[in-house]
């Protein structure tokens, strides 16, 4: 995927958020929507079953302007958590050029987590990507939950992030840390293109 | 220089566990300054205040010594100063008033990186001042090693005195600086609030300052104190809700994270996706601020797609290199025009070049003497003795003996062959003799001004060993030349360079001579050549005849001795109109053909041969008799040519 045409002048970004089943992906892309002035936003897409659970992928473009001459467009998708959109979430992640990774803070859901981190690991490596290469930030949501059912940020650091990849507490609800968690993917993206701009 | 901000005192200062070593280090230097950590450099991140540690510096020398000198300057400052002062070429000025500091506090030296030139500008300071037991303290945002190509010999001297850091502040600090500015702004707010304010992470005290006054303007227009939960909300970028739970009317809507994200956004997009434009943008301010003209990068910023950005930098600074080539040379050749625009732009090397190369040829040697007249053609009567004894002396010792000489007669006495043959003579030891009309002096300092190349002319002269001046007299009424003369003058005989001048009659009878020249000419030698004498008269006479004729009828030199000629030139004239008479006539002079000459006695022989002459209605022999100056260049000479027969 070209992510900067210098031609056209073009920055476009596809941001996955990847995660266990109701981690808060499509809290996160909702909260986003919400915030966007409407002329910067397309319509956000999302393919849901009737129990609002994602069932294919939601989509959210983001036209954020021009920016340094560039017109700069973000596409936010999310995955569906479940462990039987396997194959969807592959298709989903295909040309990616960041990933979210967006845990559920609680205890009982660490399993998953940890299912899920697999998961993309093994998906990235199939791309002939890795954890390494990718762009990834980690999202430790519903940390707003009683302290005893959640696991610290610094307790998931320990469990899933031995990469030390940058993380973000959240409380995608109430929109605490959401656009921390964007903000850092994106730098991360373009920081990347950094070796790819022109000499 | 800049002044010292009032605010930025120890008194005004916070301080914690990270700047606790850098304050203690800066109250010791402001106290004594020169004798411990000298020099003193501190570094932290921006807004950890070192400049507010930098001035209260000052202050406290200030504060305990009244008359301490002490200098602020950032080095952007210095970079312009130091330029001006290239510009002006009073870089030694600015340079002992850096100098003579007693404390010099230079701030934000990370912009030495690459710039060598300013590097050992500031090396050179920083080792006069330390030699002087004058303090100098310095400030970065890095530490000296991390200054990109920074000069081993400067990292070594910061080294040699005290480098210090500031860290962020920590949790005690940050609360300690929130209530001085709470203080400062005369406002009541809750300690817990503070205490919230300060659990935030910051990168500077900046940072944490703006933070606060966010919170004392949210403050100001809820009208109630804010609590700490509204303080928590208000930090996480969220509007707090009013005591009756209304949203806080202030512009925090719901876009405002967008925005802020899009402006986070924006400044990565410029400085990774655009990094080429930011190297370019670099290159640019990094030049700009050395005084070149950055034409040919700015055009690489109107390019959509440029290709070639780091070759064209390359090149940029390369075609830098040769101007500072073309630079030294001028300074070499005219230190005055080393800040020529044409110095200051890559994409006029060749306009550079050729200003070098103007500037060489105006360092030609001056005009010298004619190799046609030497001493050996000269011949000395009594009407010349002293001038011909004298010009032999300042051959032996130029400018030990009658110095100046000043060869003084009337017109065509030889007075201009003497200072000709002099020069000549001066050239073959090998001096750089500059012999010239008082009227191509004149004329040549008229282009020098004109053309602005004043010093290039007055270099060219003061760099001669011998000047000898034709006519000097010619410079009466020409205010500047002689003024230049008197300087050149001046300047010359103190080297001890030999100066001769010939002049039509005493200097002191000259009007419109300045009388400082007059008494400058005086000073020296006033050697007067009369008419030529008899002696004069027959030795020249036989040596022209002779050396046309081998052996010439001595009596005609005798009759050209005898007969009275106001000046050699006169003489000369006489030999050349006898010689050519008896050319005419296939004959070698004869005492006859000369009394014809000289008297216009007719002649018992009269040539055949038809005569060429000029149609001016003279005969032939009343032409010859005259004394005046043949003209043998006529104006359309065809058109007044008539023949006629004898």
């Amino acid at each position: 995927m070209s992510l900067v045409n210098f031609t056209t002048r073009e920055i476009s970004c596809k941001i996955v958020y990847y995660g266990p089943g109701r981690s808060g992906k499509t809290t996160n892309l909702q909260y986003i929507y919400g915030r966007v002035p409407d002329d910067r936003r397309g319509r956000m897409v999302s393919l849901a079953t009737e129990t609002e659970r994602t069932l294919f992928f939601d989509f959210l473009p983001l036209d954020l302007g021009s920016i340094s001459g560039f017109t700069t467009r973000f596409q936010l998708y999310t995955v569906p958590g479940q462990i039987y959109y396997g194959s969807t979430r592959k298709l989903v992640l295909q040309g990616a050029d960041g990933v979210v990774f967006v845990a559920d803070s609680q205890v009982r859901q660490l399993d998953e987590n940890i299912e899920s981190l697999q998961g993309l690991q093994a998906n990235l490596i199939d791309m002939g990507s890795n954890m390494r290469s990718m762009p990834l930030v980690f999202q430790y949501n519903k940390q707003d939950l009683p302290s005893e059912l959640i696991l610290k940020a610094r307790e998931l650091d320990d469990a899933l992030n031995f990469w030390d990849i940058p993380s973000f507490s959240s409380d995608a609800v109430q929109g605490k840390g959401v656009f921390e968690t964007l903000r850092a993917i994106s730098e991360s993206v373009l920081r990347k293109l950094s070796t790819e701009a022109p000499r | 220089m800049e002044e010292l901000n009032p605010r930025f005192t120890f008194e005004t200062l916070v301080v914690g566990a990270a700047n606790r070593l850098a304050v203690t280090a800066a109250r010791t230097v402001g106290e004594a300054p020169g004798t411990a950590y000298n020099p003193l450099f501190v570094y932290g991140g921006s807004g950890l205040g070192k400049t507010h540690l930098l001035m209260a510096i000052g202050h406290l020398a200030r504060e305990l010594r009244a008359d301490i000198d002490v200098e602020y300057v950032t080095l952007n400052e210095f970079v312009e100063l130091y330029q001006a002062a290239v510009a002006a070429g009073q870089t030694d000025a600015l340079r002992s008033r850096l100098a003579r500091a007693d404390v010099l506090l230079v701030d934000d030296v990370h912009f030495l990186a690459r710039r060598h030139e300013l590097q050992a500008e500031l090396l050179r300071l920083v080792e006069q001042l330390q030699g002087a037991n004058r303090q100098i303290v310095l400030t970065s945002d890095r530490p000296p090693t991390e200054i990109q190509d920074l000069d081993d010999r400067l990292i070594s001297r910061f080294d040699g005195g005290l480098v210090v850091d500031i860290d962020t502040p920590e949790f005690e600090t940050r609360l300690a600086i929130l209530r001085r500015g709470v203080a400062d702004r005369e406002v009541a707010v809750e300690a817990e609030v503070l205490e919230v304010i300060a659990g935030t992470q910051v990168q500077s005290v900046r940072e944490l300052i703006g933070l606060l006054n966010r919170f004392i303007a949210f403050q100001a227009v809820s009208e109630i104190p804010l609590t700490a939960a509204a303080a928590g909300q208000l930090l996480a970028g969220q509007v707090p809700a009013t005591p009756d739970g209304q949203a806080s009317a202030l512009p925090q809507d719901n876009t405002d994270e967008f925005a802020a994200f899009l402006s986070g956004i924006s400044h990565t997009v410029q400085e990774q996706v655009d990094v080429w434009r930011h190297r370019v943008q670099e290159a640019i301010s990094q030049w700009a601020s050395e005084g070149y003209r950055t034409d040919r990068l700015e055009r690489l910023l109107r390019q959509e797609v440029p290709s070639g950005i780091e070759r064209t930098i390359r090149e940029y600074e390369r075609d830098i290199d040769r101007l500072r080539g073309f630079q030294r040379a001028m300074a070499r050749v005219d230190p005055q025009r080393v800040s020529e625009p044409e110095f200051f732009d890559p994409d006029r090397l060749k306009d550079a070049d050729e200003l070098v190369q103007a500037a060489l040829r105006e360092g030609r040697p001056p005009p010298g003497p004619s190799p046609a007249w030497t001493m050996a053609d000269l011949v000395t009567g009594g009407s010349n003795r002293v001038a011909m004894s004298a010009a032999a002396a300042v051959i032996a010792t130029p400018g030990a003996v009658y110095n100046p000489l000043v060869l003084q007669g009337p017109d065509g006495v030889g007075k201009t062959h003497l200072l000709h043959a002099i020069g000549n003579a001066l050239g073959k030891h090998g001096t750089r003799v500059a012999c010239l009309t008082a009227q191509e002096f004149v004329d040549e300092l008229l282009d020098a001004i004109d053309g602005d190349r004043i010093d290039g002319w007055r270099r060219r002269y003061r760099g001669t060993t011998a000047l000898l001046i034709d006519d000097v007299q010619l410079l009466a009424g020409k205010e500047r030349s002689q003024e230049e003369l008197f300087h050149l003058y001046n300047r010359l005989l103190t080297e001890g360079r030999q100066l001769v001048f010939t002049i039509g009659a005493p200097p002191s009878e000259v009007p419109g001579l300045d009388p400082r020249l007059v008494s400058r000419l005086q000073g020296g030698l006033i050697a007067p050549i009369g008419p030529p004498d008899r002696d004069v008269r027959r030795g020249l006479a036989s040596a022209r005849l002779a050396a046309r004729y081998g052996d010439a009828d001595p009596d005609v030199a005798e009759y050209l001795a005898e007969s009275q000629f106001e000046s050699l030139r006169a003489l000369v004239n006489a030999i050349q109109r006898l010689v050519r008479m008896a050319d005419a006539e296939g004959t070698s002079p004869t005492l006859q053909l000369a009394r014809t000459v000289l008297e216009g006695v007719p002649r018992t022989s009269v040539s055949t041969r038809p005569v060429r002459t000029s149609g001016m209605g003279l005969s032939l022999s009343s032409a010859l008799h005259s004394h005046e100056k043949v003209v043998w260049e006529w104006p359309e000479l065809t058109d007044r040519i008539v023949e006629v027969s004898a």
